[in-house]
This record gives structure tokens, C-alpha cells and sequence, in this order.
């Protein structure tokens, strides 16, 4: 099996993908492309993993999450769990997108995902290490106090929010807006982007500071951490309510994520999350991870 | 061309090879493509050569027909740009090259545009016409016409905009494009756009039935077939879907997506269109072949467009003005009621409407439609229309937890299974002027190959688990049928020899949509992989393996 990585011409700027295998299904003309073995298939047999190494899939251009640079909060617990397992990290890139659990961990070209929702159906999943919320972000010089999706200010203001394409789908906040006939104010960024570019799902966030909308609905972690970056200051209020009719939940517990039938592994990483919990906590502090109330942790 | 001609008849005049003969068909050769994705292109044949495309990574052989066993002359390799994969949308299907003056044309998974003498395999030019990084890739297979190279893009549910565009055959630069959302400057539209229908007239309803600027990232791709009538100087093809809002995300009808186009070749101006499935809420894209054919209709010749259409309807159309002449069922429907003819516009049943949070069962057609791209054909001897389509329905259900780019969200789960029969699969035989079924095949899964009728009164098909029929093309009855190494969804073609005689040609080579399961090796427990066909499909690795692989076979 080949890993092949990705290579950063100018770091966070031009970035070339080589050669890798890939699913992509496009909802349109549906496919599936797929270059290299293994396959995973229901007979697969029990894996174990190669001694010595931490083998982490991610995404190499995802901030704050994983870059191919190690500059992520899921780079950082990556190290973490290695220097616990007493072993070094390598890394399977690959854009997290449709077909990224299927070419990655389900191929068995790598061991973990360091974020996935807790009871996500395609890993074997982790007590929640952390549970976050969808947030308002706006400009701190706009005091626009938003705190609910009620909030009547909510059908003026030019509102971002990011879109996912997946068959029937979509993020949370763009339908509560679309349940209350908040449409036509509501501007829509794929979440994919422009891959070419540093983070694409960040770019709601560069609207926000430019002041192209004047408020964006994103997903806590994603907003803390630029919030953080960015020259002008940034408000950021957790969404409510937590849960949208008819149950539309803003708030998600995240785990780590091995595959199915990885019990023995799972169980480590738990012992890992739970004994370094403070350590863990540390991180996510250090990238403003925005944190709910109510969370199980670990 | 793919198609065969610029009708898209894929009606061969040849009769060699007859209902009385076909029975002793046998295998004359057969070639490797080193491809294991899924095939769906057709073999085109020129100069005593046949041209083969491979899917991604796009592979071009020149197959020499003069020597025995057919031995390459030359191969050209296009290498995309692997970054296609996984960061881009896509599909990784080619639906074709095409050979036109000496010269073949052809698209690659990223994007470009490529012109290859077709003696030699040297590049001419190459063309970069969209970008992965936006999520854009190319699938389609171009259209020479008039000098102008037809191309369109693929990648709706990533936000990408949709497009046609017209390269200059001779050097490979952009003579025209034309958009499918936004103002009516993007979209060629000018002063000669007549359609039909009150509901497609309007100023920039490319904007004002969107809301906001949501067509900016509003989908309306073009990946599937063109056809060209040179009497009116006219093309003809349809939209993709809107994306990658959800149905109530974007209130409207969404122009231009899932809808027909009549353009002129030469400036790309809009002359009519008309809307299939204004406001989509089933992923039915208008993307499906149209066969151009003058016939009587209530006693009158008319110059018609024949489009069995993706939501399960029939079309019978003026190709001159864009009326809808009858639209009748020709596949199972619960997601409508009918096509008004009056307006023009889709009856759409409400209660089959996907909201979030509501379970909705039993639409049908499910996302993939009644017929999906594969091609149709025609024969003017019987005058019958040879679909191969599916019988599919699905139910909107369920909430899951997912997650892409760090985000998560609750999904929904779309689940496919057959539709009324218990089959997946069916090729018929339609009698447009009557209007009604003459016969139809039941196949185990759906028949997601083109089709070819002769005049030797012979249809030919394939089937996902690898059999490739011929058919009496008057009586539906199983003449011949070989068994190919993989499932086919290629497209079946016919033609003369150096020696003289007829041959027919089909790539095998199971994948695309449907048999993701197998070309991509997913997992048959995940029934909602390839957006919930995987669920349909679950058997089909029991039936057959991957393997791109051409068969020609003739008379001994």
C-alpha cells in the first residue's frame, strides 16, 4: 500500500495533492473511483496495527483542525496519544469530504480519526473528549447581540452560513433559518471552497470580518479559532436553543474515531482521553474551542 | 460520436448482422483497458481504427482494425490531475471521445478539454475549461459542431455553476459560454430567446428565481448529451439539477436548471427552453440524451425532440419551439401527477416532497431517476424508442449524525430499493407516436448501458451483471447473449470492418453510480454509500467483478 503525502509548495498556500486513491460520489452522476487496494469489505479480516506508529488519517488543509504542517488542535492531540502509546505519529492525508472514512480508516490505510460525532456510524467511536455548538459570529464593533435564532434582527441582517450539498441534507443553522422563512437575506459558502486555498471552510469567516455579511452561523471550534486570528475583533455567542424543532441539534459531542471491530485499540484511546484529560482540555483552550454546557466529556 | 449522429438515433443502417443470424454471434476479439473503474464510453471507429477512452485516469488507445487481433497503434496517456480525487466532486466515468476531421476530442476528470490527431495520438492542444479546486470535474462526452467543441461541466452538489461551453476545434480557445444561472447575459440570453411556456419568459430569471444570490452556487451542471439539428442551426440539451440548497432552501423555480436548451452552435444565443422539473426536489436531472426525429403526430409530421426523461416521463416535443406534444409515464412515478400541457409545468405530488425531519416513503422515482444518462436509441424501421432504465424508488428517512470538513450535522438517509415488479432493471421498447409500451425486458438490476438498434432489426444492451443481449427489435425475444468478464455500462456500437464485415463493440467494465459497490469496493452494510443506491445494490458483487475490458464480436 502506498501513502502518499501531500507536499506544501508555499505552506498554507499552494497545495498539490498527488496521487491517491479516492470514492468520490457525485449526487449527480454518482461514481465511484477507486485506485488501490486494500478494499474494505465485510470479510475483512481482524487488523492489527503495525508496531511503533500512530497511524492518523486527516485532513491536510483543515485549520484548526489538521493541516499537513501539524499546526492543528488534532495534530497536537495526535502527538499526545503517541507520546502515550509510546509510539510517533504518521499521517494518511486526505481532504475530509465524501469518501474520507471509506479511503482512509475503512481502507485500513490508517488507525484513527481524531474527530468524528460520537456514535457516527462509519468508526467505532470514543467517549466525547468534547462537545461544542454552532455559534453567531459577528464583529464586535456591529453589538449585534444576537443570541437566538428567534431574534427577530435575525430577517435584516446578511446572514452566512455554510452548505453541504449531501443529498437532502444540509448544516444545521441554514435550515432553522430556512424553518422561520429567513431565506432571502441568507447567503450560502460550500464548505468545501476553493481547495486551492488555506482552510476553505474558514472563508465565512473572512466574510465576516470584511463585513461582506454580518453574521455567520458556524460550527464553535471553526469560529473560535479565527475569531482568535482575526485583526478585528470578533463576538461569538453560542446559537440557541441547542436542540431546533423538529429536532435539529446545534451542539454535538466529537470523539476520536477507530474503525468498527477495533475494540481493543478503542478501549486504549479511552483510557488516553480519560487519564490526560486535563492535557486534552489544555489544547482545546489553547485554540478557543468554544465549549457547550451539559457535555458528558470524558 | 457516441451517439452515432447528430440525431443521437444510435440507429447503425447496417444488416449484416440480422434477427435471422444474430444466434451465431461469436467473439472476434477482445482488449484490456489496464482500467478497473467503470466504463462507460462507446468504442468510435474512423479510418480503420477504433478509439477507446478509459475512465480517470483517462487513458486513449488506437485500436489498429487492420491487423488481426486488432494491436494498438498508439496510446495517449492525459494524466489528470490526481487532486481530482477526493478533493474534487466526482465522478470518474468518461462518456466518450469523439472523432471528428481527422482529429478526436475528448474530456479529462480535471477539467481539460483535449484534441489528439487521430493518426498519430499527438496532442493538438489542451484546453483547461473549470477547476477542481471549486469542485468542478468533466465526465461528458463533447460534441463536434461546426467547428465548435461542445463541452459542459459536472459537480452540482459542491455549489459549482453550470455550464456549456464552445471551443474553436481548430486551436482550442473558448468561443463562447454559456451559464445556467444568473443574469440573462451569463446566460446568452437575448433578444431570439422564445420559449414556449409563460413560465420559462422573463427577464434574468436566472436570478429573480433564486433567492438572494443562491444562484451563484445553484448547480444546473451539464455532464450529459447533445444533440444538433443542422436544418434549424440548432443544439439541443438539458440541465442538471439545482444545488446544493436544499429544495426549501431556494423557494423558485431555479432557472435554468433541469430543463431543455435550444441554442445556436455558432454564438451559443438561447433560441427556447423549457423546464422539466422547475424546482427540483429529487435530484431529477435534465440531463438525459434528446433524438431528434420528424413524425406523425395526430396525423401531422412534426419535427420532434424524443427525451425519455429522468422523472419518468416520456417527452414528445417540437423541436422548433419547445412545446410539450404529450408527456406520458413510461416509467413508475409517485413524486408527480402528470405534465400539464397547457403551462407546461410538472404536477407535483406534495405529499411526496422531502422535508427535514419528516420520514418520506416510496418516491418514485428515486434520485437516479426513471432513466438516467444512458442513452436510448431509435430505429426508423420500427419506429420504436429502445430505453434501458431502472425501477427504483426510495425513502427519505432518518437522522444521522455526519460530518465533513470538521463540521458536523444531522443527515438525512436516502434509501433505494425496486420498484413495483421487484426488478431493478428494465429495457423497453416505446412507441412514440401511439405513446405506449410495445415491450420491455425485466432485468434484475437496473440496465444502466446505452442501447444500439440496426437494421438488421437487432437492439443490443448490456446489463450490470455482465450479459450482453441482442434482441429482436420488433418482438423484445432474446435472440443472443454472451457474458462479459465484468457488468456493463458502456454503450454498445456497430460497424463495418476493413475486411468487409459488421462487427459489433461494447466495453465491459461495471461502476458509475449504480455499481459503485463494486468498482469502488464499498462496503454493501453501508447502505446509504453513493447517496443510498448502495442499499439497492448490495447483491451486485455476488454477480459480477471490475474490469475494464472491450468485446467485439462478429459472424464466423
Amino acid at each position: 500500500m502506498s501513502l502518499r503525502f501531500l507536499k506544501a509548495i508555499h505552506r498554507l498556500r499552494r497545495i498539490f495533492i498527488c496521487v491517491i486513491c479516492v470514492i468520490c460520489v457525485l449526487l449527480a452522476t454518482g461514481c465511484s473511483s477507486h485506485k488501490a487496494e486494500p478494499i474494505a469489505v465485510a470479510s475483512a479480516q481482524p487488523f492489527t496495527r503495525p508496531p511503533g506508529v500512530l497511524r492518523v488519517c486527516a485532513d491536510p488543509n483543515n485549520l484548526p483542525f489538521s493541516n499537513q504542517s501539524g499546526e492543528g488542535f488534532e495534530n497536537k492531540l495526535a502527538e499526545l496519544l503517541a507520546q502515550d502509546l509510546g509510539e510517533r505519529v504518521e499521517y494518511t492525508w486526505w481532504a475530509q469530504r465524501r469518501g474520507f472514512f471509506r479511503n482512509t480508516l475503512k481502507a485500513g490505510v490508517c488507525d484513527l480519526v481524531i474527530g468524528v460525532p460520537s456514535g457516527f456510524e462509519m468508526a467505532l467511536t470514543t467517549r466525547p473528549y468534547y462537545r461544542s455548538t454552532y455559534v453567531f459570529l459577528s464583529r464586535k464593533d456591529r453589538h449585534l447581540d444576537v443570541k437566538s435564532f428567534d431574534d427577530p434582527s435575525l430577517r435584516k441582517l446578511r446572514i452566512g452560513v455554510q452548505i453541504i450539498g449531501d443529498d437532502q441534507s444540509n448544516a444545521p443553522p441554514a435550515h432553522a433559518l430556512t424553518r422561520r422563512h429567513i431565506i432571502d437575506n441568507v447567503k450560502g459558502f460550500t464548505l468545501y471552497g476553493d481547495y486551492s486555498q488555506h482552510d476553505p471552510p474558514a472563508r465565512i469567516v473572512d466574510a465576516v470580518t470584511k463585513g461582506d455579511i454580518d453574521l455567520a452561523i458556524v460550527w464553535g471550534p471553526l469560529a473560535g479559532y479565527f475569531a482568535k486570528q482575526s485583526h478585528v475583533p470578533l463576538e461569538i455567542v453560542p446559537v440557541a436553543p441547542q436542540i431546533d424543532q423538529p429536532f435539529l441539534p446545534f451542539v454535538f459531542d466529537i470523539s476520536m474515531g477507530v474503525r468498527r471491530g477495533d475494540q481493543e485499540f478503542r478501549d486504549r484511546v479511552d483510557q488516553f482521553l480519560e487519564q490526560r484529560r486535563g492535557e486534552i482540555d489544555r489544547i482545546l483552550a489553547d485554540y478557543h474551542v468554544p465549549r457547550a454546557e451539559g457535555g458528558s466529556g470524558v | 460520436m457516441p451517439a452515432k449522429n447528430y440525431a443521437s438515433t444510435r440507429f447503425s443502417g447496417l444488416e449484416d448482422i440480422n434477427a435471422g443470424n444474430v444466434a451465431n454471434l461469436k467473439l472476434a476479439w477482445s482488449f484490456s483497458t489496464g482500467v478497473v473503474r467503470g466504463h462507460e464510453s462507446a468504442p468510435i471507429i474512423a479510418n480503420n481504427t477504433m478509439y477507446v477512452i478509459t475512465p480517470y485516469p483517462n487513458i486513449v488507445y488506437a485500436l489498429d482494425l487492420t491487423q488481426p487481433g486488432a494491436p494498438v497503434k498508439w496510446k495517449y496517456e492525459s494524466n489528470p490531475t490526481s487532486s481530482s480525487q477526493g478533493v474534487a466532486c466526482c465522478d470518474v466515468v468518461n462518456r466518450g471521445l469523439v472523432y471528428s476531421d481527422g482529429k478526436l476530442f475528448f474530456n479529462t476528470l480535471d477539467n481539460n478539454t483535449i484534441s489528439l490527431d487521430a493518426a498519430t495520438g499527438k496532442e493538438l492542444w489542451k484546453t483547461k475549461v473549470g477547476d477542481i479546486n471549486l469542485g468542478e470535474s468533466i465526465t461528458m462526452a463533447p460534441l463536434v459542431v461546426k467547428g465548435k467543441v461542445l463541452v459542459g461541466n459536472s459537480g452540482g452538489e459542491f455549489g459549482v455553476r453550470g455550464w456549456l461551453t464552445a471551443l474553436n476545434a481548430a486551436d482550442g480557445k473558448i468561443a463562447w459560454r454559456a451559464y445556467h444561472t444568473g443574469p440573462d447575459a451569463d446566460v446568452l440570453i437575448g433578444p431570439n430567446f422564445h420559449p414556449y411556456y409563460q413560465m420559462d419568459q422573463g427577464k434574468d430569471l436566472g436570478v429573480s428565481s433564486w433567492p438572494s444570490d443562491a444562484w451563484k452556487i445553484g448547480g444546473g451542471t451539464m455532464w450529459g448529451w447533445i444533440s444538433y439539428d443542422p436544418e434549424q442551426n440548432l443544439i439541443f440539451y438539458g440541465t442538471g439539477n439545482p444545488g446544493p440548497w436544499n429544495p426549501d432552501q431556494r423557494p423558485g423555480d431555479n432557472k435554468w436548471t433541469c430543463g431543455i436548451f435550444a441554442r445556436d452552435p455558432d454564438t451559443g444565443e438561447a433560441r427556447w427552453f423549457y423546464q422539466l422539473s422547475p424546482h427540483d426536489l429529487h435530484d431529477y436531472d435534465g440531463i438525459n440524451e434528446q433524438i431528434l426525429v420528424d413524425l406523425p403526430i395526430n396525423g401531422q409530421s412534426r419535427k420532434v425532440l424524443l427525451r425519455p426523461e429522468r422523472n419518468g416521463y416520456f417527452y414528445v416535443m417540437d423541436r422548433t419551439n419547445g412545446q410539450v406534444l404529450s408527456a406520458n409515464p413510461f416509467g413508475y412515478i409517485t413524486s408527480s401527477k402528470g405534465v400539464d400541457l397547457n403551462t407546461g409545468r410538472i404536477i407535483e405530488n406534495e405529499e411526496k416532497k422531502p422535508e427535514v425531519g419528516k420520514v418520506v416513503r416510496e418516491i418514485c422515482p428515486a434520485a437516479p431517476g426513471a432513466k438516467d444518462w444512458q442513452p436510448s436509441a431509435f430505429s426508423p424501421r420500427t419506429g420504436l424508442v429502445y430505453i434501458p432504465h431502472q425501477n427504483l424508488c426510495m425513502d427519505v428517512e432518518g437522522l444521522e449524525a455526519n460530518y465533513i470538513a470538521g463540521t458536523p450535522y444531522v443527515g438525512m438517509n436516502v434509501r433505494m430499493y425496486a420498484g413495483p415488479g421487484g426488478n431493478r432493471g428494465e429495457f423497453l421498447a416505446w412507441d412514440p407516436v401511439k405513446n405506449e409500451k410495445v415491450w420491455a425486458v425485466n432485468e434484475n438490476f437496473p440496465v444502466w448501458s446505452g442501447a444500439l438498434v440496426t437494421a438488421g432489426d437487432v437492439v443490443f444492451y448490456g446489463t450490470m451483471d455482465g450479459w450482453f443481449k441482442a434482441l429482436d427489435a420488433k418482438s423484445g425475444m432474446l435472440l443472443w447473449q454472451f457474458k462479459c468478464g465484468s457488468g456493463i455500462i458502456g454503450q454498445p456500437v456497430s460497424y463495418r470492418g476493413p475486411d468487409g464485415k459488421q462487427y459489433v463493440a461494447i466495453l465491459a467494465g461495471v461502476g458509475g453510480w449504480s455499481g459503485a459497490i463494486v468498482a469502488g469496493g464499498l462496503d454493501p452494510r453501508d447502505s446509504t454509500a453513493a447517496l443510498g443506491f448502495v442499499g439497492a445494490m448490495t447483491d451486485l458483487p455476488d454477480h459480477t467483478t471490475r474490469g475494464g475490458m472491450l468485446y467485439v464480436f462478429a459472424l464466423p
